[in-house]
């Protein structure tokens, strides 16, 4: 049964439809990619699904839960977490730190020296414990990726939507990263939609890919099959995929 | 389209860097280790020093509100000082009831939260998002509001209000009014428990990542809008701490009495640099010590302590407007 659904999602900004009628379906446990060129809409979907925007019409269902009234601080209580693209990290907190307000979410009636000790465990997790005392500004962005990424951790959520997780990185760290998210899917049991411009990431990583291109869908399968339609390798000019 | 696609984009804009740290910290300790030989070298320096930096505890502590909203909203609330001056009153009205000094203080702090947490909820919060302008326009009218309203209630003639310090004792030749030290150990105890709830507690976590990256505290289970009410409360909560310190400091209780000192916290926020905490108290107790050196020596400019403040403000605003502990603010355009 599909975990998270958008249902027939339409978002426009002034004169640009960023999100035409867009349905797209996570099954449980699944590792699902999302991907597109610029502008396709995939950050948009992000967003809506996490209530920063809000939908002119259709729907974000969750786990069999509208969350058309949802405000975004409750989203992750409801279990969705995720990263960013561009990092939205605390700048001036610490690392710890960082990864502590994620825990917060989830730790209402638990002693505080516990909480540490699990965003110190999520964060070795991710292999950042050594950073743990540092100001998140100024470490290696490949490293505040992974800090991201344990924030979202430690609010122990069921879906993870992690927008260009291998962002920055170079061809063996992504094969790193493709092992660790397939390691943290199965470890915590977790439903997984990722945005993501590395083609070998995504055909290696995901279970089914929706395609997306100005708005609208234009592909939706498994990846062997995504890779060799038409309209995909039209959008992207005949670029990665037609390889 | 990429621009639309990200409402994080603005807050990314605001690129980060530090400023001359070392500069700063050689002209501090300047400053220091001049008060220090100063007040060794004559008692009237020492004791000008002392009630300098007691009335400049509380214009940091004013500082300190202003910096905690800034940070959050980058609003500058013009009513923090008539808050402080109503929260004033209270306790004095409470006094006059038959409360002691410090349940009277005690229960005007708790007052002061609820009423500085209340006036985000009913009057900022609905101008919150339309702009920063509006909020700034609407601190502004909450100034006039609070001075009409104290005017109405207690009138705008002057009130005695007592201090809890009495006396004074000798340190080394130096008379120390209890005045002061009891000014500058009270508003500094306060201050240093409100950095040890925003160093330490889940809450102060809670607002220290909201006030940083509002859309990502929010997606991290931060209630945004929750943090920016009690902020104001806290805020309002130093005020009243300012207010009630500085009170006895003044002589007289009047509707006008925080006027002055919310342009010297305004001084002092700017020399800490607007967006820190550590910096407004700083800059408080400099300005505070600098004006009362001034006054104290040179007679002739007391009714100029006003446009001296001014002349510091514009001096910042021209040399450094980074303050000493600010960050410089690069926009990517």
């Amino acid at each position: 049964m599909a975990l998270l659904t958008l249902d027939q999602a339409r978002l426009r900004f002034g004169g640009i439809v960023a999100l035409d009628d867009v349905s797209l379906a996570v099954e449980e446990g699944s590792i699902a990619g999302l991907i597109g060129p610029n502008g396709a809409g995939k950050t948009t979907a992000f967003n809506a699904i996490t209530r920063l925007y809000r939908l002119d019409s259709g729907d974000v269902i969750f786990d069999g839960r509208s969350l058309r009234h949802t405000r975004p601080s409750r989203v992750v209580r409801l279990g969705i977490a995720r990263t960013f693209q561009n990092l939205e990290l605390f700048p001036r907190l610490t690392v710890l730190e960082n990864v502590l307000v994620g825990a917060h979410v989830s730790s209402r009636f638990r002693r505080e020296r516990d909480v540490r000790r699990d965003a110190l465990e999520t964060l070795a997790a991710v292999g950042c414990a050594e950073h743990a005392n540092r100001p998140a500004a100024g470490l290696p962005f490949g490293t505040l990726k992974r800090v991201e990424l344990a924030r979202a951790l430690a609010a122990k959520p069921r879906v993870l939507l992690l927008d260009e997780p291998a962002g920055g990185l170079n061809h063996e760290e992504v094969d790193e990263l493709a092992g660790l998210i397939r390691h943290l899917r199965d470890e915590r049991e977790l439903t997984i939609l990722l945005v993501e411009h590395h083609m070998r990431l995504v055909m290696q990583l995901c279970d089914h890919v929706h395609v997306l291109d100005f708005g609208k869908t234009i592909a939706s399968g498994i990846p062997a099959h995504v890779q060799r339609d038409p309209a995909v390798i039209e959008a992207y000019l005949g670029g990665e995929l037609a390889a | 389209m990429e621009t639309l696609t990200s409402p994080l984009a603005g807050l990314r804009a605001r690129g980060i860097a530090l400023g001359g740290a070392i500069t700063v910290y050689l002209l501090l300790g300047g400053g220091a280790v001049f008060l220090l030989v100063g007040c060794l070298q004559s008692t009237r320096f020492a004791q000008l020093t002392v009630s300098g930096l007691a009335v400049g505890a509380a214009y940091g502590s004013l500082a300190l509100a202003l910096v905690l909203i800034y940070r959050a909203t980058h609003v500058i609330n013009f009513a923090q000082g008539e808050l402080a001056m109503a929260t004033t009153y209270i306790a004095y009205q409470l006094i006059q009831w038959g409360l002691s000094y410090w349940e009277a203080f005690a229960a005007t702090l708790a007052i002061a939260f609820v009423l500085g947490t209340a006036l985000e909820l009913v009057v900022i919060r609905p101008v919150q998002h339309r702009s920063v302008i509006a909020a700034v326009i609407v601190s502004v009218g909450l100034f006039i509001l609070i001075d009409g309203v104290v005017n109405w209630i207690w009138g705008g003639g002057i009130r005695f209000m007592q201090s809890p310090f009495s006396g004074s004792y000798d340190l080394g030749g130096v008379n120390i009014q209890h005045l002061y030290a009891g000014m500058l150990g009270v508003v500094l105890g306060c201050v240093l428990l409100v950095w040890a709830l925003f160093r330490f507690t889940k809450l102060g976590l809670g607002m220290r990542a909201a006030a940083l990256r509002p859309a990502a505290a929010a997606l991290a289970g931060v209630r945004v809008d929750w943090m920016l009410a009690l902020g104001w409360g806290l805020a309002a909560v130093l005020g009243a701490v300012a207010g009630m310190m500085y009170e006895p400091s003044q002589l007289l209780l009047t509707p006008t009495f925080m006027q002055e000192a919310l342009v010297y916290a305004f001084a002092a926020a700017v020399l800490g640099g607007l967006e820190s905490p550590g910096g407004a108290v700083v800059g408080g107790l400099a300005i505070g010590v600098f004006l009362n050196l001034l006054a104290g020596y040179l007679p002739q400019v007391v009714s100029l302590e006003v446009p001296f403040a001014f002349a510091v403000l514009l001096a910042i605003l021209l040399v450094k407007p980074s303050g000493l502990f600010g960050r410089r603010e690069v926009s990517r355009v």
